[in-house]
């Protein structure tokens, strides 16, 4: 990955100019959104909800762990951290008790694609939590006696959600594998031994790079009106100046030449579990154009009770205790469809694949029935009517679609895609995604020790 | 503007309205011609409906040798019921846009329905038969059974889990809270038909039955529904009720040794019931120690001063026959011992000087402030009039609350944090390879 310092090249400079220019606000169907920009580039949705009078504050920066430099992994994540260690206006500590001095929350997490930081508050404390967020978009301090302490709490995390965890240690190991050259390869909190190295210089150079107004969305939900949250805006974030925006590298995928097989043995396992991942697809890179019958897919074979693989493996041949399949097309890099199965009690891991791939195969080679694809879609867009029953549901929705390059139009045109999704593109998708070269599968096993 | 002048303004709005998220929220109490009663909110902004309910009696009645049998029953109800089996019921239900979960704790049967208003009476019709006509097809019970074996096989290996289990199987011994509420594979592998039948015959009837409804429902449709879906259950008997329990051994340190980088550690005492006079002043001291996010003393000593641990928290866990407050940490294995001890000297500390009026203040406003801000969807304000009905807190609890909380004074939380907090009682189970720390008393085998 090219270092940061040195993207800062005339082409970004002149994107970044034609990506501030102003909008008019915009209205989008779903979540009733309205959206405008500032002129410094900060791209503003306001999602009205008056069901309590609370406001969800979420800004969300475009830049996460597929950013991380090489050799610095967990780069993003651990910023995320330090966001937390204050600016010469707030020493640390006194963001978060702010905040939950007057009854409200806050909290912040890393993907792949984006760094995220919420707050949930009374509604007339919204001018109080969009001050503290402009101020840590510009005026952050970090000194080593805070920075290091922290990266011993990152390392403590990692430890605990990943270290000691076998499942998530599989899903680590087969995702490294899984992609052979894009940065998905590398976890969101970072390789144990980088996260020992990384240091306040590394992470200042990072905030200085990405944390600016023009590589940001503040999403405000709640029980507030746009004219309002413009008022707000304008005066906390307004006074923000532009900078240039390093190009965030994405990187190809060569063509995968053969499949990938890890078997995993842990004593901390109970009973062995299999799954597999295959290359696919999101909605912004490979072959788009089968995202939506992707997600269609998914809920056929594995979602829930009424799919394939529970229908067959667990109710029918009663040689599974479960059986599932995923996918989450939200990404700027690709994605992965998931298929996974745990063997019942005395079932050969072998046997188990072997009822699995003959599922995937008579999907492959006889497509899907259209009551099982009328059964699908219906869950899909019953998941969609209930996200509206939340603050911060219809939040994350929106957050995640506009930073990964969607529109608002694209959030509110989701259900009725979904349901257009029609059986010939579920069929062409499960021809081009499910093909063994592309996958990378994963046996996890129990090990006896004396 | 300058930084200083915001910092005032900043300070000035806080005093100028600590609850100002508090929104009154209008509670109906709905009855039905049978007799069953909800409590009600109504909500029209969006067509959905949610109906929460609870069935006193829960785990800690399962009959002893078939621990377990709450449990699998809650798991069962949706599958397979009146004219549906499991896939006709599932696929129904999946076509009404119904969400529906059933659970069983310690002391009760909960469940809660998440509908579309337009389907309102198919969904509940789906309910109805759950609770009067389930199945329990043999095919079906076995699929379970099988799923709950593995699931406490799995248990049984994860730390985090298995460290919650060694410390409730140390305080409570042979307490029905010192079991796990799901049984063994066992006690599972003993469980009949004929037992789920009957955990149903005992336990789902009208008898303290309390039910929460909110959404685009209103107290005329809702009294309808209420007969609909509840009407035809039996009467029902008085639960019999267990023993009432507080953990002993107090004090004790059980170590499990497993190679794992990082131990897990569940910690806790005697704590207040949810009934106890000093409830709120327990509450709120709770928040002072061990409170989530960066408020409590615990955070504070061992994540952000010393990097010792990601989290650390502690909560009250009121059961019907036992308080309880307890706490957990994950921290490496050469940094155990000194996380418990900052632990215990926090124990010592709060106990001895109890807290500062500064963190009193704050700590009030936090959880004054912070609940009717969690009131965003309907199923947790569901969930709220459910709870609210059976620890008895009273229809109008939502308008007192905040004044309930407010109203601890200093010398309260003192005298609380004197009466609770004794490190010496504090008892600790460990699951890893800590360093330098071995068992106080040894462990009972927890499976």
């Amino acid at each position: 990955m090219i270092p940061f310092g040195f993207c800062r090249l005339a082409i970004a400079c002149v994107a970044f100019l034609i990506a501030i220019a102003v909008g008019s606000p915009t209205r989008a169907q779903q979540f009733g959104a309205e959206s405008f920009s500032l002129s410094n580039g900060l791209q503003v949705v306001v999602l009205p909800n008056h069901r309590v009078s609370a406001v969800t504050q979420m800004v969300w920066y475009k830049i996460g762990a597929a950013d991380d430099p090489r050799g610095k992994s967990g780069s993003a994540h651990f910023l995320e951290h330090l966001m937390f260690k204050g600016t010469r206006a707030h020493p640390p500590g006194e963001f978060s008790a702010l905040i939950s001095q007057s009854g409200g929350r806050n909290n912040a997490f890393t993907t792949e694609d984006v760094t995220v930081f919420h707050e949930t508050v009374a509604n007339d404390r919204l001018d109080l939590v969009m001050q503290l967020e402009a101020d840590r978009m510009a005026g952050l301090v970090l000194h080593e006696s805070v920075v290091l302490p922290e990266r011993e709490v990152v390392l403590e995390e990692r430890r605990t959600r990943i270290d000691n965890n076998p499942v998530s240690l599989l899903r680590e190991q087969l995702t490294a594998n899984l992609f052979l050259n894009t940065s998905e390869r590398v976890p969101t909190i970072g390789w144990e031994s980088e996260i020992q190295r990384l240091g306040t210089a590394d992470a200042l150079a990072f905030y200085r790079d990405w944390y600016m107004p023009n590589n940001a969305i503040l999403i405000v939900a709640g029980d507030t009106d746009g004219a309002e949250v413009r008022r707000l805006a304008e005066k906390n974030f307004g006074p923000l100046a532009a900078r240039p925006l390093p190009t965030r590298l994405r990187l190809d995928e060569p063509e995968h030449r053969a499949a990938i097989r890890l078997e995993m043995k842990s004593e901390h396992v109970a009973q062995p579990s299999w799954r597999r991942l295959y290359l696919a697809p999101s909605y912004r890179a490979g072959a788009t154009q089968h995202a939506y019958a992707l997600e269609v897919l998914a809920e056929i074979l594995g979602g829930g009770s009424d799919s394939r693989l529970y229908q067959t493996l667990v109710m029918r041949d009663g040689i599974a205790l479960s059986a599932s399949a995923d996918y989450a097309p939200s990404a700027i890099g690709l994605s992965s469809f998931g298929v996974y199965a745990t063997p019942k009690t005395g079932v050969a891991v072998a046997e188990l694949e072997a009822a699995v791939d003959a599922q995937l195969h008579r999907l492959v080679e006889q497509g899907v029935d259209p009551d099982e694809v009328r059964r699908a879609e219906q869950r899909l867009e019953a998941a969609a009517i209930y996200s509206h029953d939340s603050l911060t549901g219809p939040a994350n929705i929106v957050g995640t679609a506009l930073a990964i390059g969607q529109t608002l139009d694209d959030v509110a045109a989701w259900p009725a895609r979904i349901a257009a999704v029609t059986r010939a593109e579920i069929e062409a998708a499960a021809r081009a995604v499910l093909i063994q070269r592309n996958s990378a599968t994963g046996i996890l096993l129990p090990e006896h020790t004396s | 503007m300058s930084r200083l002048f915001i910092f005032l303004l900043v300070v000035a709005a806080l005093a100028a309205s600590p609850t100002a998220g508090a929104r009154a929220m209008s509670i109906e109490r709905v009855a039905g011609a049978s007799g069953v009663e909800a409590w009600l909110v109504e909500d029209h902004s969006i067509p959905i409906v949610t109906l929460s309910f609870a069935f006193p009696g829960g785990a800690a009645l399962d009959p002893a040798g078939k621990e377990g049998t709450a449990s699998m029953a809650a798991a069962l109800f949706d599958e397979g019921a009146g004219d549906y089996d499991s896939t006709a019921y599932h696929r129904r239900l999946d076509e009404l846009a119904g969400q529906l979960e059933f659970g069983a704790g310690q002391d009760e049967l909960a469940g809660s329905l998440r509908m579309l208003k337009r389907n309102l009476t198919a969904t509940a019709d789906l309910l109805r038969v759950a609770l009067a006509e389930p199945r329990f097809a043999e095919d079906a019970v076995e699929r379970i059974r099988a799923e709950t074996i593995a699931m406490l096989a799995r248990q049984a290996r994860n730390p985090r889990s298995l460290a919650g289990r060694l410390w409730m199987r140390d305080a409570f011994e042979d307490h029905p809270y010192g079991k796990d509420s799901a049984g063994t594979a066992a006690s599972v592998a003993a469980i009949t038909r004929g037992d789920l039948a009957d955990f149903v015959a005992r336990h789902v009837n009208k008898k303290g039955l309390v039910v929460g409804a909110v959404g685009d429902i209103t107290p005329a449709e809702l009294s309808a529904l209420l007969d609909r879906v509840f009407g035809g259950l039996p009467a029902g008997d008085a639960e019999a009720e267990i023993a009432e329990a507080s953990p002993g051994d107090a004090g004790a340190l059980v170590v499990r040794r497993t190679p794992v980088s990082q131990s897990v550690v569940s910690f806790g005492q005697v704590g207040p019931k949810r009934d106890d006079p000093d409830w709120y002043a327990a509450y709120v001291v709770n928040d002072i120690i061990g409170g989530g996010g960066f408020r409590g003393r615990l955070m504070k000593e061992i994540r952000e001063k010393r990097g010792l641990a990601y989290g650390v928290s502690t909560a009250l866990a009121p059961y019907r026959h036992a308080g309880l407050i307890l706490g957990s940490i994950a921290t490496e294995n050469s940094r155990v011992a000194e996380s418990i001890a900052l632990i215990r000297a926090e124990w010592q500390r709060m106990r001895d000087d109890g807290p500062s009026e500064a963190e009193l203040r704050d700590a009030k406003a936090y959880l004054a402030g912070s609940f009717p801000l969690s009131l965003d969807s309907t199923r947790r304000i569901a969930e709220v009039l459910v709870q609210m009905q059976t620890d008895k807190l009273g229809i109008d609890y939502l308008d007192r609350r905040a004044g309930l909380i407010e109203g601890v004074t200093l010398d309260e939380a003192r005298a609380v944090a004197r009466r609770l907090y004794e490190p010496a009682r504090l008892s600790f189970a460990v699951v890893g390879d800590p360093a330098g720390l071995e068992s106080i008393r040894p462990a009972r085998e927890a499976h």
